[in-house]
């Protein structure tokens, strides 16, 4: 066979991906900034601090309950900007449209991120807008852009979490990847499930603002809460225990995921933060967080261990504990 | 969630636990019980269920996951089938990365090879209907849970007067399989934790054999946590009264006499037909063929004497047997993991490797 080719599972959010990014983009981009692989770039402009990140989206279908492409474009980029602690400001918007797409859609999607960008506090500065030939696009593409200036309460931000550390997710998980999911053609699920896109930019200031030291907190998207707690004990010297009851799941996502055989703690959210924070300060973030709109059921879900270092392990109610390894692949229906 | 939650309570799974223990301490040996649907496997490490068992009971992960048994000589005939620029392949999911001798579904794709993932056969009806220029041909892979409905979408196909629709019939029968596996010279078995979806098919019945020719204790189980524990115990019982049985204890769902409907609909479609299986070779009447007079319907899957490739240090033909545990094979872990699966056990989800990598059964400490 002739050389390596990006398969589907390359954009997965796992391991494939992590695979992609550092063989690849890092032996390109040599970068102290982007090296760190974090959600923005952190830059110093003459003594200004900012924090500088980009997405693409292509979700498919564009429309699924709870939200759009548009709205997604707007959200994920804002959200990579609050979870390192700064306050997102500007944002671009650059389209990559299929010859043939309805105005009309396009005119709801513009519309959509024009109200989601109200709704986060930022502004569309800039953008930029292709036409492909039908065929070589599937219907959208959007990729934005986001600066933000960084926060005063970014200060308790730190690379160094201590055993004991509690781990925080600011709400229910997977709400996205399962409204999207049971959208999809072919799988005809009758759910009210709404996807959670939103903002985090209030969410993640309470965090910064009631923990006397955050050691990491990203928002959990592609790869779900397993995969993203995996990047973040690959560099550690201790593990994560996480207490699968305590992990707050609709009973709907449950449904879906048990339906098509998929984890709950794989599923992607937009609109849901994992924060590791000292466990003096856990009660006071998750009463924080759950006074915001969006982080109602923000619970205290497991801890930084000394045990299982670089790994994640899951303890089922009755006390057995397995391992939780990055996503591999695509999360696939099974077939019996 | 109901049917769900009250199968995963701790107290109940605490108190089969104690029973479960108490029961071993009676056998006064170890045995050594084989799980051999892939669910089954799944879950027991999903739920940690090893660690609740006692040192004189070890589970073995048997040939129940209908992807791991795919020779690769149905893959090569498949991607052959999606190099045709008119076809369009379609296929459950689990089957898009299971490695032919060169390449997976997923490499056809990522090529320009029409494959698509649907999540039952009348999916790909859909497709034939709305694409008539095409040809769509679904790959039927999978045991008696997943042939009927296989055998209904042909039908329907008939009915209809749909005729750019195929299958490629990959099916394969359980018992047959489990007949192979306890004739073999190397076995060390003491029993069966018979696979639930299957026997809501048909029932428990065809297993009879096990106990009355092999003494093998045999429970028919369901999915959740206590609904295993309560298997493993009615098999540990078993062997410590030497009364060996088939037992149903999935009795929610599978009924004595199986679903006679869907068997119905598979005898009309399908008839035995030898068969290879990744791991175990040809094994005589373990297959389903299409019957000639739906052959209009099907494209004839590859010769079953054509032996399956494989690497030669990969080791899943002795975990089939239950002579191998993954952590055994010089592979696991190091050239074979989910990313770059070579045998069939890692590439499916369902896999006992799989689940071996995926939740650390070989101990989340090492």
């Amino acid at each position: 066979m002739s050389g390596e080719i990006i398969k589907l599972a390359h954009g997965s959010g796992g391991r494939l991906s992590r695979r992609l990014i550092e063989g690849k983009l890092l032996r390109f981009f040599d970068s102290p900034l982007l090296a760190p692989l974090a959600d923005s770039a952190l830059l110093d402009i003459d003594g200004c601090q900012l924090a500088f990140t980009t997405d693409s989206y292509v979700v498919d279908p564009l429309f699924f309950p709870g939200g759009d492409i548009g709205k997604l474009a707007v959200f994920g980029t804002v959200n990579d900007l609050a979870v390192v602690g700064a306050v997102p400001a500007f944002i671009s918007c650059s389209l990559i449209i299929e010859e043939g797409f309805p105005t009309e859609e396009l005119d709801r999607i513009l519309a959509s991120m024009s109200q989601a960008s109200k709704a986060a506090d930022v502004e569309v500065v800039t953008g930029d807008t292709k036409v492909v030939p039908k065929g070589k696009a599937d219907g959208l593409f959007i990729n934005t852009a986001g600066v933000g200036a960084m926060a005063e309460w970014a200060r308790t931000l730190c690379s160094t979490p201590a055993p004991g550390d509690a781990v925080v997710v600011s709400g229910s998980v997977g709400d996205h990847e399962a409204a999207v999911l049971a959208k999809r053609e072919g799988l005809n699920l009758q759910s009210s499930i709404q996807s959670d896109c939103a903002p985090l930019t209030k969410v993640a200031r309470a965090v910064l603002q009631n923990a006397e030291r955050v050691s990491f907190m990203r928002d959990v998207t592609r790869g779900g809460l397993a995969t993203i707690l995996n990047e973040a004990v690959a560099d550690w010297s201790l593990g994560v225990v996480l207490k699968e009851a305590d992990v707050p799941v609709r009973a709907e996502v449950r449904s879906i995921c048990e339906l098509l055989g998929l984890d709950p703690l794989y599923m992607a959210s937009e609109g849901r933060l994992v924060a590791v924070v000292d466990a003096p300060s856990a009660e006071s973030v998750r009463k924080a967080v759950r006074k915001t709109a969006i982080g109602r059921r923000c619970s205290v879900v497991g801890t930084v261990t000394e045990r299982y270092a670089g790994k994640v392990a899951a303890e089922t109610p009755f006390a057995t504990r397995r391992l939780l390894q990055m996503l591999s692949g695509e999360q696939l229906p099974r077939i019996c | 969630m109901r049917f769900v939650d009250e199968y995963r309570r701790a107290r109940p799974v605490k108190r089969l636990e104690r029973e479960i223990r108490r029961a071993a301490d009676r056998l006064g040996r170890k045995v050594r019980f084989m799980e051999i649907c892939g669910g089954h496997t799944t879950a027991i490490h999903r739920f940690g269920i090893p660690s609740l068992l006692p040192d004189q009971i070890e589970l073995l992960s048997g040939p129940g996951c209908p992807v791991c048994v795919t020779p690769t000589t149905y893959i090569d005939r498949a991607l052959s089938l999606a190099c045709d620029a008119s076809c369009t392949l379609t296929t459950f999911g689990d089957l898009y990365r299971v490695p032919g001798s060169d390449g997976a579904l997923e490499d056809a794709s990522a090529r320009g090879a029409d494959v698509r993932v649907v999540y039952s056969p009348r999916d790909a009806l859909k497709f034939a209907l709305s694409d008539p220029q095409k040809v769509v041909t679904f790959l039927a892979v999978g045991f008696e849970t997943t042939a009927p409905a296989v055998a209904a979408t042909v039908l329907e196909a008939s009915a209809q007067g749909i005729e750019n629709f195929r299958i490629m019939s990959g099916h394969k029968t359980m018992p047959r399989a489990l007949r192979a596996l306890v004739e073999a010279p190397q076995v060390a078995l003491d029993g069966f934790i018979l696979p639930g979806h299957v026997s809501t098919i048909i029932g428990p019945e065809p297993y009879g054999f096990l106990p009355q020719e092999f003494g093998m204790a045999c429970c028919v189980s369901g999915f959740e946590p206590t609904d295993i524990l309560r298997s493993i115990l009615a098999l540990t019982l078993q062997v410590v009264k030497r009364e060996f049985c088939v037992q149903n204890e999935y009795r929610r769902a599978v009924r004595k006499e199986g679903n006679a409907v869907a068997r119905e609909q598979m005898s009309r479609v399908f008839e035995p037909c030898d068969s290879q299986w990744r791991g175990l070779g040809l094994i005589p009447n373990s297959g389903l063929d299409v019957k000639s007079e739906w052959r209009a319907y099907s494209v004839d899957p590859p010769d079953p004497t054509l032996p399956s490739e494989k690497h030669e240090d990969c080791r899943c033909e002795q975990l089939l047997r239950g002579l191998a545990r993954p952590t055994d094979c010089p592979l696991f872990g190091t050239v074979c993991t989910p990313d770059s699966a070579v045998g069939p056990c890692m590439v499916s989800s369902e896999g006992s490797c799989a689940a071996f990598y995926k939740y650390g059964a070989g101990g989340i400490e090492s």
